[in-house]
């Protein structure tokens, strides 16, 4: 069933010279709402961590999906892996629906098609496991092994293909500094030959002078063995270095989509903009415009006006979760018409389920700033 | 005496660190953690340290505070703070030169508040125990702190679980100022928070250094938004500075191969994609020679040899 090792080699010199992307989806996400229960054991009462969400990743291709903490990134990637269950929507991998082929948990085929690497790679392997065990594991568990020299080829070519050492097997984690364990976790996941790799902030936990490097061997990944990721980030440079495409979420749905580039430099929604505009840059004389950092803020929560409002091809809706088509068609750069609203359970929701950090986001009713903003302005 | 009156609007080097070594002391050997480290913060400047976890960093910013505890010592140096040496201070010296003179902001400092007492009564206590002010004097002032933060007064009566992350550490920083120190320390200020809260943190604490006029050392890994806060920058590794000099001439034209690679960490969000390379994993400089000046007021450490690089 398992593709050949030897024969992959080939097949990545091709792909490196000219990368197009298949067309067909690797993985497609419709309609996928997760609530979470609240409150007693009769309570009745739900959060809806995610309201609706679309997104489709083609093979080969990396789809970097931002937001702020509590936008829901997150429990999207832990629905997709199936370590949540989802409320409704479907999961279609190669067009299969996972969900309806195995009903209550992810079954082997599944996790050999798909894996997952996490943020902390302090916490994901266990130490007393020499780093041949995870591997091995891995490899074993899915059928991979073969014959003891079989698998020793394996596990030096699955270090190599991540920048490590073979002689690296017979240590211990703790031996390796975190860019090298993210690494092994990296490797944990290629062990499988997956066709989609979930990576939940995969280099924040680590030191900055390495977090380049895990990023290339991902674009590596992707080149050369034709991976499909979603990248989940917090950071719109790193989403823009390695991700074809940006999906932007916030309040549990995703609220524009398009080329990476060419999203950032023309956002079309509200949130986005405050996104953009708050990434530290080097390169920016003076701060920000409190006015317009406002109003930004204001039509991130109650749009009175949509760009494409008049537009006959474009018909816009506050009711519905309109899609617009931005620019260019080949960038299929889209952004939710600015008039929908989500349901306000759906966004205060989203901010209670987690207070601490996310409590004073943008679309908390009038913050502090913007009052005072306001009263200056008026 | 405070210094704050005194050194304002001279261009006398607030806080002085000549050669500055701090060891961990083990049973069977000792770490040194910051290595004859050198750098001084004028008047009204923010300086940058900057560096990864463990390059001590934060060590250096507990030293001046004086809050090192066993095992770690002050092995030699000297920290001269408005001409006086923090290292000879006594007790009740040292006393009123933290907070008074010298005031920090933790990493976790949202979660430094105490969680039974008001905002109002924390601020307060600052007040009553260090100024000698009344209370009703001080609940004036705290208000008036708050506002300069753009925290609402109402809000002195809240508990800090009722303020959210950004508010929490606004209330912090308001706390810090609180005393008009002449330098405030910012350990990471705002590494726990979404980036538009930290935009909007960062503008205010430029704002309240604007209206106060005192220093600053700032402390981060991350070196964009350090290039856009700092006037003069240098950048730790291994206890060493390896580069100091104008934050936007560092970051311009970084010369020492780790500063590069810290720079290259964060791609930018304009212009085509360059493919960038870091610091191969367990790369490793040792031996980090002293700075020699590369341009004016650019100093660099000599290239150093690198080992463990990967193939």
């Amino acid at each position: 069933m398992s593709t050949p090792v030897s024969a992959r080699p080939a097949t990545a010199a091709l792909k490196t010279q000219d990368r197009t992307i298949d067309a067909a989806p690797a993985l497609e996400v419709e309609g996928l709402v997760k609530d979470f229960h609240s409150g007693g054991l009769f309570s009745r009462a739900a959060v809806r961590a995610l309201g609706g969400v679309d997104l489709a990743i083609r093979k080969g291709e990396i789809v970097a999906l931002v937001g702020e903490s509590g936008s829901g990134k997150s429990t999207l990637a832990r629905c997709i892996a199936r370590l949540e269950k989802p409320t409704a929507g479907r999961i279609l991998l190669n067009g299969t629906d996972v969900l309806k082929r195995d009903r209550f948990q992810a079954s082997r085929e599944y996790r050999s098609q798909l894996q997952m690497v996490f943020q902390d790679p302090f916490g994901s392997l266990n130490p007393v496991h020499r780093i041949e065990h995870f591997l091995t594991r891995s490899l074993t568990l899915h059928g991979k092994a073969g014959t003891p020299a079989q698998l020793r080829t394996r596990l030096d070519e699955l270090m190599t293909t991540v920048g490590l050492t073979p002689d690296m097997l017979n240590s211990y984690p703790h031996e390796l500094s975190g860019g090298q364990r993210q690494r092994v976790a990296i490797a944990r996941a290629l062990a499988v030959e997956p066709e989609v790799i979930l990576a939940d902030e995969p280099t924040s936990m680590l030191d900055v002078s390495v977090r380049i490097g895990i990023l290339n061997l991902m674009r590596q990944l992707r080149d050369e063995q034709g991976i499909s990721m979603l990248y989940i980030t917090h950071d719109l440079a790193s989403a823009r270095y390695l991700a074809d495409r940006i999906a932007v979420m916030f309040a549990g749905e995703l609220v524009e989509e398009g080329e990476s580039l060419d999203l950032l430099a023309n956002p079309a929604h509200p949130y986005t903009r405050l996104l953009v505009s708050a990434v530290p840059d080097p390169a920016r004389t003076g701060s920000y415009d409190p006015h317009e950092r406002a109003a930004l803020r204001a039509a991130v929560m109650e749009s009175a006006s949509c760009a494409f409002d008049g537009d006959p091809e474009q018909r816009c809706s506050a009711t519905e979760p309109v899609r617009h088509r931005v620019g260019d068609p080949a960038n299929e750069h889209w952004v939710r018409c600015h008039l929908y609203r989500p349901p306000a359970t759906a966004a205060s929701h989203a901010l209670s389920a987690e207070p601490l950090e996310s409590a004073e986001r943008p679309d908390t009713p009038p913050t502090d700033e913007s009052r005072t903003e306001n009263k200056a302005s008026s | 005496m405070t210094v704050s009156q005194t050194s304002f609007g001279s261009r006398e080097p607030v806080l002085e660190i000549t050669d500055l070594t701090v060891k961990y002391r083990g049973d069977t050997r000792s770490t040194t953690a910051v290595d004859r480290v050198s750098f001084s913060i004028g008047t009204g400047e923010i300086f940058g340290l900057a560096g990864e976890s463990g390059c001590g960093k934060s060590t250096i910013a507990n030293a001046i505070m004086r809050l090192l505890r066993d095992p770690a010592e002050i092995a030699g140096g000297s920290i001269r703070f408005g001409g006086q040496d923090v290292l000879a201070m006594g007790p009740e010296q040292l006393r009123r030169f933290r907070w008074q003179d010298v005031a920090m902001v933790f990493q976790s400092a949202m979660n430094s508040l105490n969680p039974v007492m008001t905002i109002g009564d924390q601020i307060v206590d600052i007040f009553t125990t260090h100024a000698g002010y009344t209370r009703k004097e001080s609940l004036r002032r705290a208000a008036g702190l708050l506002e300069l933060v753009r925290i609402d007064p109402a809000r002195l009566k809240s508990y800090p679980h009722q303020l959210s992350g950004g508010m929490r550490q606004r209330a912090v920083i308001a706390m810090a100022v609180a005393l008009k120190p002449s330098l405030l320390i910012l350990d990471e200020p705002t590494t726990a928070l979404d980036v538009v809260v930290q935009q909007e943190i960062m503008a205010q604490i430029k704002e309240l250094q604007r209206e106060l006029g005192f220093s600053v050392l700032f402390i981060t890994h991350d070196m964009s938004l350090m290039v856009e806060l700092s006037h003069r920058m240098a950048v730790m590794y291994g206890g060493r500075i390896v580069e100091t000099a104008r934050a936007k001439d560092i970051h311009a034209a970084p010369l020492h191969p780790y500063t590069q690679a810290l720079m290259g960490a964060f791609p930018p969000l304009t212009g085509p994609r360059m493919p960038l390379t870091g610091l191969a994993d367990g790369v490793k400089f040792s031996n980090i020679a002293d700075l020699e000046e590369a341009s004016p007021g650019h100093f660099v450490s000599p290239l150093p040899a690198l080992q463990g690089a990967q193939p």
